[in-house]
């Protein structure tokens, strides 16, 4: 069959390698239109009124002097030795800023994820099992009304409007808790040091943010699950456990849905690295201290270095969150050959 | 009416296209009860399936306001009219009231200076619609071409080949960038402003079609009715246009109506962040971003405008989702056969995963 552990490493070692060619490409392509789409980017930063010697000085700050060529070379080589540049703001060095905040963003995302599992799976095995009735309609209302809303919408409604009601506003994030923060996931990080009430209080904040981020990305799960459930409903193993006697529940649930969720769990792993851009939005609206905030702050001060960064970053969890999503196919349905 | 012209127009060249026209009877007449059997076909589907009929009237009435509110004052010039759809300019001040909740006299409201909201909802209309329809026509435009010639010259070792492999890897490239982030890169590169964020948008958006359209064309292009054309010795011009190209349409325009959307949800977020279309011209996305913070003292104000953006979006993939039962042809027949009131489509609606916005 060649679903033996060894075979499971080579598997997994040649999609590892079939990644570095994109990643190649991201960081390419990523260079063509932050240094070569306009002649001047210091015109646009330094607006109409800027001066002859800041202009240069701005060129020779970022390189821009250079040819092309050699611009490209000592992009690649800052981006190999992890000098990702330094942030005009704060000076402090890029790639490091970004890896200390991304704890929080991932967990914002397997937050989101988490939501996205427990309340949009059901909903797709609900409307996939009344088929054409009201309950299918009301489903792919639900889920066409998170398609239809901006995700800025989702967030500023709930951090504003139900926020402001329930007591939850933003921008209180910033006190420091007393316990070690070894993870830098506030929940996570509560919860290991066994402080309950500072797990409760750190759920209460990441609910809202994650329900936002959730129900805009609802659908794919829900659909998926549809119609993932659609194709297996009428195969001969569910009719042979409905004439077992077995509960509708347990023929939904335990028999269709498990062999339905390959794809799902697939697409909730493409799906999860997607949500990443999503951030840059929920994390400005709900005072989120993650990457997609710093993201909006590179982007509002005109940070070259930053937005470069942000990009290749986020590109790079994309590819790794796609990378995942085919190993979990590849390991999830055993028809996969791993050699 | 297009029909009869066409069917002239097909029967035209000479003998060896001829014998088949014939034996269809005359093209002039099987073309128009084609058409009606089209529509009677339509409305049994609209019938079958209320949330396409919901989402079909929509889409009609959405355009049709978008046209009048952008014609109706270009036409007014012609004449040396001002003429306008809207009760009020749309960024004229002190309408009414400061914050006045809807009334009759202004029917969403009027904002902190009393500018008309009714009028600034529908005159960012055109505007949010016209980028949504330029950006997804400009991607199947360009991501189908790149699709088309991929996926039909696919043969390894040739130039061909070579071809669709550097399409095919630069596509994956641009699919592993997420494409708010990108635009948002761009659109710092170019500077800000409606053009520049509308091309970073642009730049972005097309790979998912190239994806989609090389996708359908590897399942079309090995159907024994395209090795039988191929074998017939037709040219490849005319498979890839007259058999390839027809059965692109449906999936094509399928993703493309729930697409637009989709662009007016990006592109706005990119208005909303505050580097897309500036503050001075009313766009939804701009608007949100005014207006947030009065969500709770004056929720009418983002109110109308996310049910704006709410009943465009929805209405297209509505219409997206619909159509997809509708052009293709065994689940058109299914659905006209059953009756309304029995309930709509059971087919797995499989549809292309979700964008990245």
């Amino acid at each position: 069959m060649g679903r033996s552990p060894s075979d499971l490493i080579v598997f997994v070692g040649k999609r590892i390698l079939q990644v570095i060619p994109v990643l190649f490409g991201v960081v390419t392509l990523t260079f063509l239109f932050t240094h070569l789409a306009t002649q001047n980017p210091c015109a646009t930063w330094l607006g109409a009124k800027a001066t002859k010697s800041a202009l240069k000085d701005c060129r020779v700050y970022f390189g821009l002097d250079y040819p092309p060529w050699v611009q490209y070379e000592r992009y690649l080589a800052g981006l190999v030795s992890g000098n990702w540049g330094v942030d005009t703001l704060y000076h402090s060095p890029v790639l490091s800023t970004i890896l200390s905040h991304f704890p929080e963003t991932l967990e914002l995302v397997l937050a989101s994820v988490v939501l996205m599992v427990v309340v949009g799976i059901p909903l797709g095995v609900v409307a996939a099992a009344s088929g054409g009735r009201v309950g299918d309609h009301l489903v792919r209302l639900f889920y066409l009304s998170g398609w239809a809303t901006p995700t800025y919408l989702a967030g500023a409604v709930l951090a504003i409007g139900v926020g402001s009601a329930i007591g939850l506003g933003t921008g209180d994030f910033s006190s420091t808790p007393s316990f070690p923060q070894p993870t830098h996931m506030s929940v996570l990080d509560a919860l290991l040091a066994g402080n309950i009430p500072a797990t409760g209080d750190a759920i209460a904040h990441l609910i809202l943010p994650a329900t936002a981020l959730a129900f805009v990305n609802m659908g794919i799960a829900t659909r998926m699950t549809r119609s993932s459930m659609l194709e297996v409903l009428p195969l001969d193993f569910v009719k042979t456990a409905r004439m077992k006697g077995l509960s509708e529940f347990a023929v939904l649930y335990k028999h269709a849905l498990r062999n339905a969720l390959i794809t799902t769990t697939t697409v909730l792993a493409v799906t999860a690295g997607g949500m990443i851009a999503s951030t840059v939005v929920i994390e400005q609206v709900f005072q989120w201290p993650g990457v997609g905030q710093y993201a909006y702050a590179a982007i509002f001060d005109n940070d070259f270095s930053g937005v470069i960064g942000v990009v290749i970053f986020f590109s790079v969890v994309v590819v790794l969150a796609n990378l995942i999503a085919d190993v979990l196919y590849g390991i999830l349905d055993p028809r996969v050959e791993w050699r | 009416m297009p029909a009869p012209a066409l069917g002239g127009a097909s029967a035209a060249p000479g003998a060896t296209t001829g014998s088949r026209g014939e034996g269809r009877g005359s093209p002039r007449r099987s073309r128009l009860s084609l058409v009606g059997a089209s529509v009677v076909m339509f409305v049994r589907v609209m019938r079958a399936n209320l949330l396409t009929l919901v989402g079909f009237i929509l889409t009609v009435l959405i355009v049709v306001t978008a046209a009048a509110v952008a014609l109706v004052p270009a036409i007014g010039d012609l004449f040396h009219l001002s003429l306008s759809v809207l009760p009020y300019p749309p960024n004229q001040l002190f309408t009414g009231p400061v914050f006045s909740p809807p009334s009759p006299a202004h029917l969403f409201g009027t904002d902190s200076v009393g500018r008309d909201l009714f009028s600034r909802v529908l005159s960012a209309l055109p505007i949010d619609l016209g980028i949504g329809v330029s950006i997804a026509g400009f991607s199947v435009l360009l991501g189908g071409s790149l699709g088309l010639i991929a996926g039909y010259w696919d043969r390894p070792w040739t130039l061909g080949g070579v071809q669709s492999l550097v399409i095919m890897r630069v596509t994956d490239v641009f699919l592993s960038v997420p494409s708010l982030i990108l635009a948002l890169a761009i659109s710092e590169v170019l500077g800000r402003g409606t053009v520049q964020s509308e091309l970073a948008v642009m730049a972005t958006w097309w790979p998912y079609y190239v994806r989609l359209t090389r996708g359908e064309v590897l399942a079309i292009k090995n159907q024994p009715y395209i090795v039988a054309a191929r074998a017939a010795g037709v040219s490849d011009g005319r498979i890839l246009f007259r058999h390839v190209l027809r059965n692109l349409l449906e999936p094509l325009l399928v993703y493309f109506t729930m697409d637009i959307g989709t662009v007016i949800v990006t592109y706005s977020t990119i208005s909303y962040i505050g580097i897309g279309v500036p503050p001075s011209i009313p766009e939804w996305g701009n608007m949100i971003q005014a207006y947030q913070d009065n969500l709770v003292t004056q929720p009418w104000l983002v109110g109308s405008v996310a049910a704006a953006i709410f009943v465009t979006v929805l209405a297209f993939s509505l219409l997206g989702d619909g159509l997809r039962d509708i052009l293709d042809p065994r689940s058109r027949r299914i659905l006209a056969a059953s009756a309304p009131g029995q309930g709509g489509t059971k087919l797995a609606a499989a549809s292309p995963g979700g964008s990245d916005s």
